[in-house]
């Protein structure tokens, strides 16, 4: 038999037990990090971490996953470095790091506590160009402009991984040290992707300040 | 990218301890390989351990001859380092022919040897994939699979391990050092490290949970001319169709490691027995059980033609 008191008292149930379950699901994680053999809920999923960026000291409060490039970009406001692809295929957000170009995107910020870190920004500036800044202006190494800064931060690492012998995957002998050549050039560049096919230009320049370095 | 936790290992040991007790956690190194799959979240640790502190970067000669590669030297540094190039120069040019000079520099030998397939139905985190979602089935199988390999697939997986350098390892009966959580050590030949994919290609070596490299020795130099051929869609900067490595003694007779056409490096010894009888005899064998797909069936004859033109380059 319907009786109506029992629908009142069912809505009045139906809110107690609606409140219950919110409680249960809001304790819910908590419980399980409890049952965790150690807490990672008592570690912060944020950290500081001190750089040195372009000579100067920088000390930031990041989370965990903020990338080297969007510590820099986002964080220090040095928005020279470029962010392509995000995932290492494009070599947009190349700095130098501790003298060693690497791809800022696929690196995070928390991993460089201590660690020296040169941007464009840090290579020259509109009124005194870095000379590979120059010769980039000079050939027309660039059209959209895109991926410069990376390529540039890029240029400068690879002459200086010539000038120390490294060898690459077209240097024919691999107990020579390594000479510079256009091939050279071509390869070692080659994880600095240009779009707008800027290349022959791109070789022109670094050509151009590899001779002068001698 | 799902939110983590963080911490810097102390040494070898803490490190696999620390992973063994905390659920979600994940090493990270070079994190060229990992921060590409967390930004994708096909990989969500919940906790990363930092083991770039510990001290495994240096190249030490071993007692016999050889060469221990601490698990930390960047990809680089062990390509650019001056025994390498003398004694394992097929090492050196594997390690070159990958990637590119920026992701080199903090590419890791350890991590190199870990790094995940580059199958785009692993990447695609819309289709199923049994490497990412186990039991969800295997999208390349009918699908697009001109990248995937010929020997060695499943019913569930026919996904290609992607390194170069571990062509070489292979090629150079490289051992994998490692350190458990309990402390304890042990040496994997590589041969024993990577796994094929069977009915659990989500499992990929053959490393306990929790257990951390710390080093890849080589033995005493072989000799012979080493080199390693690899076809690629482009000339520099892209994945290998197949890459052959090889190590040719001046009687013909040698070593053979094929890269891109399965879910390891792929080695036969009974092949490479037959090197003094050409490309055409070695691929017979080591591609008998080849079961290629209608778009990576090229494969199988590319092999045999890159094996051809190696063996000529190695006569001078």
């Amino acid at each position: 038999m319907h009786c109506p008191g029992h629908l009142e008292l069912s809505r009045r149930d139906l809110l107690i037990a609606t409140a219950a379950t919110s409680v249960a699901i809001s304790a819910a994680p908590s419980l399980a990090h409890a049952q965790n053999q150690t807490s990672p809920a008592a570690r912060p999923a944020s950290s500081t971490v001190n750089l040195t960026v372009n000579g100067s000291p920088r000390s930031l409060d990041l989370d965990n996953r903020t990338t080297l490039l969007d510590a820099l970009r986002e964080h220090l406001h040095l928005t020279g470095t470029k962010k392509g692809c995000d995932h290492g295929q494009c070599g947009a957000c190349t700095v130098i790091v501790e003298g060693r170009r690497i791809n800022s995107c696929l690196s995070l910020a928390v991993m460089h506590e201590g660690d020296e870190i040169t941007t464009i920004e840090g290579l020259g500036t509109p009124e005194d160009l870095h000379p590979m800044q120059a010769a980039f202006v000079k050939h027309d190494g660039f059209q959209c402009g895109y991926c410069t800064p990376g390529q540039i931060c890029s240029a400068v690492a690879v002459l200086a991984e010539i000038k120390s012998g490294m060898p690459s995957h077209v240097s024919a002998d691999l107990t020579a040290a390594a000479e510079f050549s256009e091939m050279e050039v071509r390869e070692r560049m080659s994880g600095n992707i240009c779009r707008c096919g800027a290349y022959p230009n791109i070789v022109e320049a670094i050509t151009e300040v590899a001779g002068r370095q001698g | 990218m799902k939110a983590f936790t963080y911490e810097r290992a102390t040494s070898p040991a803490a490190a696999s301890a620390a992973m063994a007790s905390t659920q979600g956690a994940k090493f990270i190194a070079g994190g060229t390989n990992l921060l590409d799959l967390m930004k994708l979240e096909i990989e969500a640790p919940t906790h990363l351990i930092d083991v770039n502190d510990l001290g495994l970067d240096t190249i030490e000669e071993t007692p016999d001859g050889g060469l221990r590669i601490g698990a930390l030297v960047r990809n680089s540094d062990l390509a650019a380092d001056a025994r390498v190039r003398r004694d394992y120069g097929l090492l050196a040019r594997a390690l070159l022919a990958g990637a590119s000079g920026q992701l080199r520099n903090k590419a890791t030998t350890a991590g190199n040897l870990l790094q995940r397939t580059r199958c785009p139905y692993f990447y695609d985190t819309n289709q199923p994939c049994n490497k990412r979602k186990p039991g969800s089935g295997c999208s390349a199988i009918g699908g697009f699979s001109r990248q995937h390999a010929v020997v060695g697939v499943s019913d569930a997986c026919i996904a290609t391990h992607p390194s170069d350098m571990a062509i070489a390892m292979r090629a150079l009966d490289a051992v994998v050092e490692t350190v458990r959580p309990d402390g304890t050590t042990r040496a994997i030949p590589i041969a024993d490290f990577h796994r094929l994919p069977g009915d659990t290609p989500h499992i990929e070596t053959t490393l306990d949970a929790g257990e951390l490299i710390t080093a890849v020795t080589l033995p005493a130099p072989v000799g012979g001319t080493h080199i390693y051929r690899k076809v690629r869609d482009r000339a520099s900067y892209a994945f290998a169709l197949i890459s052959v490595g090889a190590i040719v003694q001046p009687d013909g007779s040698g070593r053979v490691a094929v890269g891109g056409i399965a879910h390891k490096p792929w080695r036969v010894e009974a092949a490479e027995a037959k090197l003094q009888q050409g490309a055409h005899a070695v691929s017979q064998t080591l591609l008998a059980d080849a079961s290629p797909t209608h778009e990576n069936a090229f494969k199988v004859t590319l092999v045999e033609r890159t094996l051809a033109a190696v063996l000529n380059e190695a006569k001078g």
